[in-house]
């Protein structure tokens, strides 16, 4: 059976948020991201400037997702952490829980050492909101709980509406 | 898996464009990328080889626009077509929302076809989905090209749950936005339910 749709409420919402600042405080970084495996963007803090969270969010669940791969060729179940090293800026990728993918973007102000020890605690905090979001995604799909999905009343008119100007 | 954010009051959902290579996938999203207003559309991304062959894939988020109150965005992909690329059209199907088949109406490329056709098959069914579940558009492209297989005759092979089907010529855009808006409102539609 496919997982059920991702649904996220303020309140897990606003939870993640403040454990990716404290993430970015903690770490020295510069951006700390967090993406769903599907490359959906779920939250973001730091400098974002001028970045395209958009592409970063697509990128790094691709980028996952073909060492995902590549783990599988060798008998490895996944390779959690991934490491890119550029001249000023370093990216630090680690897998949280089943579905989430942690990015912190840091500099000289930080160090490889201090990213790593500071996202293995924030991991732990983050997969347990997950459980969560996904404890109440699956009593929604199981019915146990009402879900007014915001979708319920849609109509035709309201989808021709989306396309409405091409 | 369409991604529902209820503090952003957002929406996102993921379609994928497969099909053989070369049958106008990325062509496909380069039309919908010129044709969208820029405040509607993020960055085309294409992972391609020298020559412009997908390699991993091709994506461009939309925003749609606003139902109820929530943002709706698609993020398309296309997937690499060629053969040996299986490993990474996996990669691509997993989580997809609705699935857009184009086809390429040549008929030096009817088996082709097929045999995507049954490629993604099987790739559903490794990432837990299924064909005949799943919000699905087949584009019959390439219509405008002389030797292509009559449109009944390729319907016949490669319809096969009273899916929507378009013709199409994706490089000057008939029935691309057609193809994109029958898929949209079919995932939409799903959501609604």
């Amino acid at each position: 059976m496919p997982l059920p749709d991702f649904v996220m409420y303020d309140e897990e919402y606003q939870r993640i948020k403040a454990v990716a600042t404290r993430l970015k405080d903690d770490a020295n970084a510069k951006i700390v991201f967090l993406v769903d495996k599907n490359g959906q963007q779920i939250a973001a803090c730091g400098d974002l400037g001028s970045i395209d969270t958009t592409s970063l969010a697509s990128l790094t669940a691709g980028n996952v997702a073909a060492t995902d791969g590549l783990a599988k060729l060798i008998g490895e179940k996944e390779f959690s952490i991934l490491f890119h090293e550029g001249e000023k800026d370093n990216l630090h990728i680690s897998i949280v829980g089943k579905r989430g993918i942690l990015v912190v973007i840091f500099d000289n102000r930080s160090t490889l050492g201090l990213v790593r020890l500071r996202v293995k605690k924030t991991s732990a905090e983050l997969e347990r909101i997950f459980d969560v979001i996904e404890e109440k995604a699956k009593h929604q799909f199981e019915g146990e709980k009402e879900y007014e999905s915001p979708f319920a009343e849609i109509t035709e008119n309201d989808i021709d509406k989306l396309f409405g100007d091409d | 898996m369409a991604f529902i954010n209820h503090s952003a009051k957002e929406i996102n959902c993921k379609l994928v464009y497969y099909g053989p290579g070369l049958c106008g996938k990325t062509t496909n999203l380069q039309y919908i990328y010129n044709k969208t207003n820029p405040d509607l559309k993020g960055k085309m991304i294409s992972l391609a080889t020298e020559t412009d062959r997908t390699l991993y894939f091709d994506f461009l988020p939309l925003n749609l626009g606003t139902i109820h109150g929530f943002k709706v965005r698609f993020q398309l992909y296309t997937v690499p077509g060629q053969v040996f690329y299986n490993a990474s059209r996996k990669l691509i199907l997993k989580g997809a929302d609705g699935v857009v088949f184009v086809a390429d109406s040549q008929d030096a490329r009817y088996e082709a076809n097929i045999e995507s056709m049954v490629n993604l098959r099987e790739n559903l069914e490794e990432n837990n989905l299924k064909l005949e579940a799943i919000p699905y558009v087949l584009q019959l492209n390439k219509r405008d090209l002389p030797n292509v297989t009559p449109v009944d005759e390729l319907t016949e092979a490669l319809r096969f749950k009273g899916e929507p089907v378009f013709e199409s010529v994706a490089t000057v855009g008939t029935g691309v936005f057609e193809t994109l808006k029958s898929c949209a409102k079919q995932v939409l539609n799903k959501l609604g339910r």
